[in-house]
Order: structure tokens, then sequence, then C-alpha cells
């Protein structure tokens, strides 16, 4: 019973994990994409076409990790090529992918879906209590938590996760070193959205295996959330996304249970819970602007 | 060859009145693009979207409809925009302020009177504030992230107004359905022209803010005091500006004018709380506010081309059977496009080959 808890929630956290482990390499490089919500669900929307096109699930993430990265690009062509405004960009770029993916999706509205198959390993799988959890998951669950581990030695074990971090604290002082930061830029915002595909492909090829439009639901805003509650670290990104896996996965058993409280108000818990935390770790001012990229938002032109 | 952005000494007035239009051309050709794509006559759809609508008075009337509501949250959006507060989240603000103003009609059927219809207003109004006062004190409380919370806060207004029509505000005589009881008739905004359609005050009372708005932008010290401290809350600090208290007039203003469009959209045009009010009002009202420039009068021109769009979605889905999502794509783009666009007020765009790398190096010799 616990096992089952502790899967489900692991199938709850995983495409926030993914889609927020994205944005935080984006943020650390000094650029905010609000967009990951649209990215994500034009992820969802892709992978469950392809997937059923072509009958397999892996064709399907791989055509939801180009889709988030070809929508990613449209986003840096304007905020890092034409400096548009970050924040109002991401916005259109979730407003235009929550529009395409309902046209896009229109006719796969009531097909079931190509569900990807979990892992079964002979002996460890049927290992009692930690077979299942460890060893008899989807195959995404282990990427997330490879792209985790990945992430947090590349940002501050390598040389190149430091000149990252770098163009994210001060573009100028960056530029100034002869780091290409525009380029850099580029590289990271691209990244976050090959994993917000991902994200997406994960909720409609394993989380729910069919097309609902906006089944993301607010998932990409979390995402966004959890980076700033885990102050900009890949680890404390994980521990949030379980956090909220166990929210959201705990609302819904609640709601099964009937235990009288308004299905409405259990299922606004993981958006309140959302608040709560951004309020909790936001009221240290002085600590957040320790952590926060300083540079994160701030348009750059290079000068010539 | 690479792009590069030459930075122009002054803005450009040319390009800060064109760059909406060349927006809008732009978006029409992409439009184009996707409907060929569809297998669609290009030129059929987008005589479906843009003109057929406005070819009959009826339709004109729907047009002012859907206009009003983006009008009003986009006029109060540009405001929060303009003082550098990020408030995505007018769609909860506007469903608040409908179930706050539709207290009377609902829970109190039997008071029948000719002040119940301004006392809706004022209470949708203060419902829509409160519900924006959120975000803007626990961004000056807390230092949060005002455009997360306030977009959570949207979730919460959905789901808020889906237990309140399925529980209890639940129509006793409406055989299940979730719906509440339909407004009396004091309770029903009255439409402006009734003999020629369903157009209501909802207009003119975005007209009227739109105009107040822009007198308050452009000839008052409270105007130039949002300006400053969008720009540059250093300077406001310096000039004695309060950004906290900027912070809750732009949220609250934003979400009292939400409030009003939602208890207008529920009494001039639905009559009844439903489970679903807005067809995504308050998220259009931002791609509104910025095509039209964050000025309120650009802005009723913005709410009437966006109302235009929604109303063609529905003309084109009947007529050639393109699907209503199309619209919101469409909008999608429309705002890429005008984001793109405004580059050029403080830009120069030069495309840079080798051959102009080579020219500059030696000019710098």
């Amino acid at each position: 019973m616990l096992e089952q808890v502790l899967i489900t929630i692991a199938t709850a956290a995983t495409p926030l994990l993914i889609a927020a482990v994205g944005e935080l390499v984006v943020e650390r490089s000094g650029v905010l994409n609000l967009g990951v919500e649209g990215m994500m669900i034009m992820g969802a929307v892709t992978g469950f076409g392809v997937a059923l096109a072509t009958g397999s699930p892996w064709l399907g993430v791989l055509a939801a990790i180009i889709v988030g990265t070809l929508f990613s690009l449209l986003f840096g062509f304007l905020t890092l090529t034409l400096v548009t405004n970050q924040v109002a960009t991401g916005l259109a770029l979730t407003l235009l992918g929550l529009g395409l993916s309902g046209m896009l999706g229109e006719g796969f509205v009531g097909l079931p879906g190509v569900k990807m198959t979990y892992l079964n390993i002979p002996y460890l799988t049927d290992l009692p209590f930690i077979g299942k959890l460890f060893f008899g998951q989807d195959p995404l669950f282990y990427v997330s938590i490879v792209l985790t581990a990945g992430v947090a030695w590349f940002l501050f074990r390598t040389r190149a996760g430091l000149t990252l971090r770098s163009v994210g604290d001060n573009h100028a002082s960056a530029h100034a070193l002869g780091i290409n930061v525009i380029g850099i830029r580029y590289l990271a915002v691209m990244f976050g959205g090959a994993c917000a595909g991902l994200a997406g492909a994960y909720l409609s090829l394993v989380y729910t295996p069919q097309w609902i439009e906006n089944m993301t639901a607010g998932r990409g805003w979390i995402a966004l959330a959890l980076v700033v509650f885990a102050s900009w670290r890949p680890w404390r990104v994980l521990a949030g996304a379980y956090l909220f896996g166990a929210v959201s996965i705990g609302q819904l058993h609640a709601q099964a249970l009937g235990i009288g409280v308004p299905s409405q108000l259990l299922s606004s818990l993981p958006y309140i819970a959302t608040i709560v935390v951004l309020v909790l770790i936001s009221r240290n001012r002085r600590l957040t602007m320790i952590n926060t990229p300083a540079s994160l938002g701030r348009p750059f032109v290079p000068d010539r | 060859m690479r792009i590069e952005l030459v930075k122009r000494p002054q803005y450009s007035r040319v390009f800060s009145a064109l760059s909406p239009f060349i927006a809008l051309v732009l978006t029409l050709i992409a439009g184009a693009i996707m409907f060929s794509a569809l297998g669609k006559n290009p030129a059929d759809a987008l005589y479906y979207y843009f003109i057929d609508p406005l070819r009959e008075t009826w339709s004109l009337h729907e047009l002012a409809v859907k206009a009003a509501p983006l009008i009003l949250i986009a006029v109060g959006l540009s405001i929060c925009y303009l003082s550098n507060n990020w408030n995505i989240g007018a769609e909860g603000q506007f469903i608040i302020g409908a179930i706050a103003g539709s207290i009377l009609p609902v829970a109190f059927p039997t008071f029948q009177s000719w002040i119940v219809l301004p006392l809706m207003m004022i209470m949708g109004m203060i419902g829509g504030a409160a519900y924006g006062a959120i975000p803007a004190w626990l961004k000056v409380r807390f230092n949060t992230n005002e455009i997360l919370t306030s977009l959570m806060l949207v979730y919460v207004a959905q789901l808020f107004l889906d237990w309140l029509v399925r529980g209890p505000w639940r129509n006793p005589q409406g055989m299940n359905f979730p719906e509440t009881r339909t407004f009396h008739p004091y309770a029903i905004l009255p439409e402006i022209w009734p003999e020629s359609g369903r157009a209501h005050w909802g207009f003119v009372f975005a007209l009227v803010a739109a105009i107040a708005l822009w007198f308050v932008l452009s000839k008052t010290l409270r105007g130039f005091e949002i300006k400053v401290l969008g720009q540059s809350p250093r300077a406001g600090r310096f000039a004695g500006f309060s950004a906290g208290r900027m912070v809750f007039f732009a949220f609250m203003l934003s979400g009292a004018l939400a409030g009003l469009a939602g208890i207008s959209e529920v009494s001039g045009a639905i009559g009844q709380l439903r489970p679903v009010i807005s067809p995504g009002y308050g998220f259009a009202a931002i791609i509104v506010a910025f095509l039209g420039r964050l000025n309120p009068l650009g802005i009723v021109a913005a709410g009437l081309v966006l109302a235009l769009s929604y109303l063609g979605g529905e003309a084109a889905q009947i007529s050639i059977g393109v699907s209503d999502k199309v619209v919101r794509a469409f909008q999608g783009m429309l705002l890429f496009f005008v984001l793109a666009c405004d580059t050029l007020i403080h830009y120069r765009i030069r495309f840079a080959g080798p051959a102009a790398k080579a020219q500059e190096a030696g000019q710098n010799a």
C-alpha cells in the first residue's frame, strides 16, 4: 500500500521535476521563460499524436522534445535577438501553445493513447517493498532522476556550468571576458524547451495516456514556482516536486474517500500550496536576493 | 549573416504608431498560410473571420458584447504593466467579481428594486479589487512573485465558482443543472438599443473606463507616477513615490475593472452563473493590452480587433467548418508579432554579413 502511494507520488512529481529542472538551467543563465506551460502542452499534444500514429511511445517522446525545443527557439529569437520583454514574451508563448495545441489535438479527443511500458527487470522488480519502487517504474522516471543529477553536476562541477552561471549573474562582465552571452542563453533556453516538451509527453504518454485540452492544468506554472522554491538548486527542485506530488496525490485520495470536503476545495490545494510555499520562501528578502541569478529577466544587448 | 540591433538615439514615433498594424498584417499572412495548410481557401477563411461579422447590425452588437470585457480588463492591465506589476490573474478577478456581484440576485432573489443593479456593479468591483489585492499584499508584505500568485488564484477562482454553482447556489428549480437561478429583471444590465441588438451597458462602461484612464495617464500626476515607478523604481523613490502603494493601486484598480467586466458579462450577456462564464477573456485581455500599446485609447481599438477574432471564429466554424480552436492560436500568434514589432520602436535592425563586418573594420582602422 505504502509502496503504491509512493509510486503514484513519483508519477505526479516526475513531470514537474523534468520541467522545473529545465527551467532552472534557463534561469541560471539569466533568462526568465514564462512559457513553460505552453511548451509543455505542445509536447503533450505532439507526443500523443506521434505515438498514436507510429505506435511507438519513444518516437512520441522524441517528437515532443523536438517540438518543445523549436517552441523555445521562438521565445529565444524574440527575447535574445530582438530583446523583447521576457515576461510578456513568455506569456505569449504560453497563450500560443495552449491555442495551437487545442487546434492540433482536436482530432485526438477521446482516442485511447499509447502507454509507455514500465521497467521490468527479472528478480529485481519482484523484490518485496522496494522492487516496484526502484526497478519497476516508467523509464522517464529514471530519466528525471538522472537529469537532476546531471544538471547538478553540470552547474556546480564543470567549467561550462560555471560559465553559464556567470552569464546569469552578470552578463556585462561575462561579455567583457569574451563569453558569448547570447549564444549560451540560446543553448540554455533550448535545453529548457526540450525538458518542457519531455515533461508534456510524460503527461500524455504515462500520467494519463490520452489527450485532454489544457491537460497541463497549470503544471508549467507550478514548475516555475518550484524553481523559486528551490532557490535555483537542482536537488531542492527534486524535493519540491515530490512535495507537490504528495499534495496532489493526497488530495486525489481524499476525494476518492469522500471525506465530506467539497472536491473543488481539494482540487485547489496544489494551487494554494504553491502560493503558501512561495510566500514562505520569499519572505526573507535578503536570502532571496542572494539566491536569485542577478541578471534574471534583464535584457542584454552586446555593445560592439 | 547575423541580425544586429542598433539602438536608436530616440524612440521612433513612426514605428510606435505603425508597429501594431505591421503585427496585424503579419498575423494575417501567417493565418493565410495556416489556413492553406488546413486545406481551406485562405481568402475565404480571412473573409469569414474579419469581414463577414461586420456586415450585419446584430453581429456588430455581438462585437460590442465581446469587446466590453476585453477592453475593461485590458485598460486595467495597462496600468499594471506600465507600473511594472505583472498581474496575469485577471481571469480570476473577473470570476470573483461576477460571483460577488451575483450575491444579491442569487441569494436574495426576493429583493427586487432599481437599486439592485447599481449595488451589483459596485459589489462586483469590490470583489474583483479584493481578489486583486491578494497578490498585491503578498508582493508588498512577503516579496512574493506576483506573476505566479496571481495566476494560481485563477485556478482557485474557477474551482470556487464550480463549487458554488454545483453546490450551495444551484438553482432549486433547475433540474439539477449546474447553474444558479436566472436573474430577475431588476438584476439584468439593460441593452443600449434594445430594438437593434444585444449590446449592453458594459460596452459603455468600457469606453468610460478607457477615456478616464487615458486622462489619468496622460494628464495627471498619478499617471506620471505610474510610468516613473514602472520605468525606474529608483527614480520613483527619489521623487517620493511609494512603490508599495502603487502595487496595491495597480492591482486593485485592474481587479475592480476585471470584476466589473465579470458582473457585466453575467448580468448583461448570460443572465445567471454557470461553471464557465468566460472564454478566456482575462488572458486574451493581456494580448489586447499589448496590441493597444498599453495606451487606453489604443486598447479600445485592440479590444474590437480581438472581439472580432472571437466572432470570426464562430462564423468560420459555421460557414467553412474551421474549428473555433483556431482562434486562440491566432490570438497567440498576434501577441508574438506585436512584441516582435515593438522592437522596431527602440532599435534599428541591421543584417550584418561578412561584408558589413569588413566594412566596419575598415572604418575603425
